[in-house]
């Protein structure tokens, strides 16, 4: 079984500006996988170079075993894409869009897979309506729905909850969900990053066009984050703990490893005459892992 | 219809100039039929040219200049919006080879120049004792000035990156050859001088023999016009295709 997206030694350079610096990155069919980055780290353009937007200046990219240029019909045939931007054309409505982009991937008759979309995204009421006349949330909705009309197997969304309100984020999750059950690729950037610990299995970090971090959600959680006590105190609090932690706003975070550590801190601060007004315990979180590694040195080894 | 890439792109870029007739199709035939009144209200009973009454001589060449005017903006408009609006996306996305893309794009800009000259004649032919000598003549450089002009369409629209650009494109190339290629007369009244630069304007050709097909005379001998039509789409063509091969300002 091929992989559903086969990335290697990718680097694309626009004039001085080195956009992906030798990408090497698989997706297994049936993941839901992750893209994170801060802006300009070059997801937009890795995501284009596999859409045969962007031709990269150097490697090779596939999907589903195909080559994106050599065999770039059939390649585009099993890739459906969310773009970044908020494009639409004025001039049809929804359902116009919808058949047309159909037709261009050969299909006729579509109107029942159609007719799911828009029920799935929420759209059937706007179904007749022109283009024009949508709010940003549902062109982007028109958008999703657009990438999805020849039920590509391997389906990438670039960014597309930006803009989106909290009703659309929930039927959109629960239905790419469900496409992921049932087989279908997703690969996803957000710079959500609670939505990417939800949804995704598998991350890959990219900074400045480099890959910076490349494992499992549990993997990262585990390598860069801890928990912390999370608490406001009246009183100084004892340097020997605040020499590990961070104060921010009044409130004192102080890592630990493991629960049977919490205890003997809490001691120690009773003991420093501290009284505590307010506790909780955070968990780790990928924002925390995406912090650590974007500071972090370059050349994370990877792969 | 069968479904693919080519069929559905040429269908929408008919259907999107279809959308908005009022501004593509029946906005120039009132414009030509302006002309009409204009030019043959002024100089009928003035001029004969070839033996037919100004009006008569003039009708051919508006039809011409209506097709290939219509069949430039069609191809041009459309390409430039998409890319300043970025729903281009949506063509380049699907599998479509460039070809298709060609095809599917200058067939609609054929489509327009077709229909607004059609409208053109039907709305001008009242005016003046029109003959149909040689038919097959007038389909021939329709169909090929249509496709010229559409093919260079698709090279303005590719490269200009504004709105200005394409406006520069049309004011200073495609507005002269057409005013400057016998629409309003016959090159054999011109002086000498300017009658040498207008056999250096291939849009000459195009009309002189599409205005062939009604009288059965003309300036040049509607096969040499045929010859320079021909060569002239086959190197457009070229170009187009070359650039769209290589996704030049489509893809990056
Ligand atoms: N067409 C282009 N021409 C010139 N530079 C470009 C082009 N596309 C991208 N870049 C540059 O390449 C780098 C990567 O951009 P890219 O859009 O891939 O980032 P991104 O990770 O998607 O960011 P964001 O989170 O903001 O969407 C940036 O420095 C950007 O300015
Ligand atoms: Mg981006």
């Amino acid at each position: 079984m091929s992989a559903a997206i086969c990335i290697q030694q990718v680097s694309k350079s626009f004039g001085s500006t080195r956009a992906l610096d030798g990408i090497d990155l698989e997706v297994q069919q049936g993941e839901f996988f992750g893209l994170l980055g801060p802006n300009g780290a070059g997801k937009t353009t890795l995501i284009s170079a596999l859409a045969g937007l962007v031709r990269p200046d150097a490697g090779s990219l596939r999907v589903m075993g195909h080559d994106v240029q050599a065999d770039y019909r059939a390649a585009r045939r099993v890739l459906g894409v969310v773009p970044q931007e908020l494009v639409f054309d004025p001039f049809f409505t929804v359902r116009e869009s919808l058949k047309i982009q159909s037709g261009y991937f050969g299909i006729g008759d579509n109107d029942k897979w159609i007719d799911e979309i828009l029920e799935n995204l929420g759209l059937t009421s706007k179904a007749n309506a022109n283009m024009r006349m949508l709010s940003g949330g549902m062109k982007r909705r028109v958008l999703v729905a657009q990438a999805l009309v020849h039920r590509p197997p391997v389906i990438v969304l670039d960014e597309p909850t930006a803009g989106v309100d909290v009703e659309l984020r929930q039927t959109l999750w629960h239905f790419i969900r469900r496409l992921n059950e049932a087989g279908h690729t997703i690969v996803l950037t957000t710079h959500y990053l609670e939505e990417a610990e939800n949804l995704c299995t598998r991350i890959a970090m990219l900074k400045a066009g480099r890959l910076v971090a490349l494992d499992t959600t549990a993997n990262l959680l585990r390598r860069f984050s801890v928990h912390s006590l999370r608490l406001r105190t009246r009183g100084a609090m004892p340097a020997e703990l605040t020499r590990g932690g961070a104060e921010n706003g009044g409130w004192w975070s102080l890592p630990f490893d493991g629960f049977d550590e919490v205890e003997p801190l809490l001691a120690k601060i009773r003991a420093a005459g501290c009284s505590i007004d307010d506790l909780e315990i955070g968990k780790p979180d990928l924002e925390e892992v995406f912090v650590r590694v974007m500071q972090g040195p370059q050349a994370e080894p990877v792969n | 219809m069968r479904y693919g890439g080519f069929s559905t792109l040429l269908y929408k870029e008919v259907l999107r100039f279809w959308k908005v007739a009022s501004q593509t199709v029946a906005a120039p035939v009132l414009t030509a039929l302006l002309y009409l009144l204009i030019f043959s209200h002024v100089l009928e009973g003035h001029v004969q040219v070839h033996g037919v009454p100004y009006a008569a001589f003039l009708i051919p060449g508006l039809v011409m200049m209506s097709v290939l005017q219509n069949a430039f903006a069609n191809t041009s408009s459309s390409l430039i919006q998409s890319k300043v609006t970025g729903n281009i996306v949506f063509v380049l996305l699907p599998p479509i080879s460039y070809l298709e893309f060609f095809a599917a794009y200058v067939l609609a800009a054929v489509v327009r120049g077709l229909v607004v000259g059609t409208g053109v004649l039907l709305a001008t032919f009242w005016f003046a004792p029109l003959t149909f000598a040689e038919p097959w003549w007038i389909l021939i450089f329709a169909l090929m000035g249509g496709a010229i002009l559409g093919s260079l369409g698709v090279i303005a629209g590719i490269w200009a990156d504004k709105f200005d650009q394409l406006a520069a494109f049309q004011n200073f190339l495609i507005m002269p050859l057409t005013f400057l290629s016998g629409v309003f007369y016959s090159i054999n009244s011109l002086p000498p001088f300017w009658q040498q630069v207008s056999h250096w304007n291939p849009v000459f050709y195009m009309i002189d023999g599409f205005r062939h097909g009604f009288f059965g005379v003309s300036d040049a001998s509607p096969w040499l016009s045929l010859a320079v039509a021909g060569a002239c789409l086959a190197l457009l063509a070229m170009i187009t295709l070359n650039l769209l091969k290589r996704g030049y300002k489509l893809r990056a």
